[in-house]
């Protein structure tokens, strides 16, 4: 049976695409399943280096479509779990490169070997976005509390209802407890309120997940990070585990403190 | 008058002047009625007199000169002739022996080299059928190919590949070498995991015994 389709992708830009991608196809790996996620943001490649594999990379997704080399030769494994396998993109390349056929192909293809399929999309809603929304079974949109990144979330939802009705998910990243009690950040239930799209995560700040991603080693990985652990739960639900949410903690002052020194 | 009284000859140390017969007054007019007309063809050079036991007074070495001056030559040179007249050159600064030759190293031309001053920035690549110099750094994520050897006098921290048509003997040399990856024909190393500081040194990579290694430079001597 082919595996399951999943495109992060989120309108904005920075909201933590590649950070969501990343920790999702680990925490996959870590509860066992065959993961291989592929990168579509040509040109401005940076999944490989988040999962700390950009120095094994010899072949890309652009070698694939064009036919240079067959999609297990470009596969590269990852160095702490074996089941999982990253297609990198193209870094001298362009999105104008690939076709949605051409997407479509390959992340089928790649369903065919793994139980997940991760898609890290290019950010916008053009040409890069369409091609790797195209072969999601599941639509993962990121966004962060802010008018800004929920306004472009609101945009990719209504795209993507407008195109093939492709299921979708929202996960709230970067939240602040302390800043939502006091008023001065979006609370998760008035984005939900507004996107009218099931949640499926609620991602605290986490100043791990800067030092995670600068070490190729994401907090996923870290059984210390609030925000790795909540990527666990939300990959465990995308399992089909019923997983409650676990209420966001607020930083006590001495963790503050001591996060503050790290 | 005798036409041969002297050989005038080009040679890469100058014009070299050989008297053939034995009066001065003769090899004088004949010098002059041959630069005469040379026209400007010898002007600026550098004249080297080779005697052959003949000797010469201070006179007859002036009026040289002179004759010289006037076409714009310089006498530089004195060979042979007698311990007289090499004395009498040297005391007009005339060297009196050419300095040794340094012999040329042969140059055999190892084909065309693209040279590029610029930094290659992530996305950027650079391709050339033949050797590569680069001034400027590779930054991660750009790659440069070529299908003999690349030099950049700078930083390489991107994808560097040589002998990419299969030249094993291609080398990569690098004023900080520090690649992501560093490929010689169809041989692919990869950067250490541990992501070290380490001082700048210029290195050479090769492949040797089956393996691509980097080689300190090292200032000889």
């Amino acid at each position: 049976m082919a595996g399951k389709i999943i495109t992060v992708t989120s309108g904005k830009g920075g909201v933590g695409k590649t950070t969501t991608t990343a920790n999702l196809s680990l925490a996959m790996a870590l509860l066992g399943k065959r993961v291989i996620c592929i990168d579509a943001d040509i040109g401005l490649r940076n999944l490989d280096v988040m999962l700390g594999l950009e120095n094994r990379i010899v072949y890309d997704i652009v070698n694939v479509i064009e036919g240079r080399c067959a999609l297990q030769k470009a596969l590269v494994r990852d160095k702490r779990f074996s089941e999982l396998l990253l297609l990198p993109a193209a870094q001298t390349r362009d999105k104008g490169d690939i076709t949605e056929d051409d997407m479509n192909r390959i992340a089928h293809q790649a369903a065919e070997l793994a139980d997940y399929v991760f898609i890290d999309s290019p950010a916008g809603i053009e040409h890069g976005f369409r091609y790797a929304t195209k072969p999601a079974d599941l639509v993962l949109i990121v966004t962060y509390p802010e008018v800004t990144a929920v306004r472009d979330a609101d945009r990719v939802i209504g795209l993507l209802e407008a195109s093939d009705h492709t299921p979708a998910k929202l996960i709230i990243n970067r939240i602040k407890p302390e800043l939502v009690r006091r008023n001065e950040m979006l609370d998760a239930d008035a984005i939900v309120d507004l996107l009218a799209i099931d949640l499926i995560g609620i991602v605290p700040e986490d100043s791990m997940i800067l030092a995670a991603a600068n070490r190729g080693q994401p907090a996923v990985l870290d059984p210390h990070s609030a925000a790795g652990q909540v990527f666990l739960e939300i990959a465990r639900r995308l399992n089909g585990e019923d997983v409650p949410f676990s209420p966001l903690k607020e930083p006590s002052i001495l963790q503050r403190l001591f996060g503050s020194l790290k | 008058m005798d036409q041969r009284a002297l050989t005038l000859k080009g040679t890469p140390e100058g014009l070299v002047l050989h008297p053939l017969i034995g009066s001065w007054e003769e090899v004088l007019s004949a010098l002059e009625r041959s630069l005469n007309e040379a026209g400007s063809f010898f002007q600026g050079g550098r004249v080297i007199l080779e005697l052959q036991g003949q000797s010469l007074g201070e006179e007859d070495l002036q009026l040289l000169r002179a004759l010289l001056e006037q076409h714009e030559l310089e006498l530089w040179a004195v060979l042979g002739g007698d311990e007289a007249v090499q004395h009498l050159a040297r005391m007009y600064g005339i060297r009196t022996r050419l300095p040794a030759s340094t012999p040329q190293p042969s140059t055999k031309p190892l084909g065309n080299a693209l040279l590029s001053a610029k930094t290659l920035r992530s996305g950027q690549s650079l391709y050339f059928p033949e050797h590569i110099t680069l001034v400027g750094d590779i930054n991660p994520g750009a790659e440069v190919t070529a299908g003999g050897n690349i030099v950049v006098w700078g930083r390489v921290q991107g994808v560097v590949h040589a002998g990419a048509m299969g030249d094993t003997t291609a080398v990569i040399c690098a004023l900080d070498l520090n690649p992501s990856q560093l490929r010689i024909a169809t041989l692919i190393a990869r950067a250490p995991e541990e992501k070290k500081r380490r001082p700048i040194k210029p290195e050479m990579a090769m492949i040797r015994d089956g393996v691509i290694v980097a080689e300190p430079w090292t200032p000889r001597g």
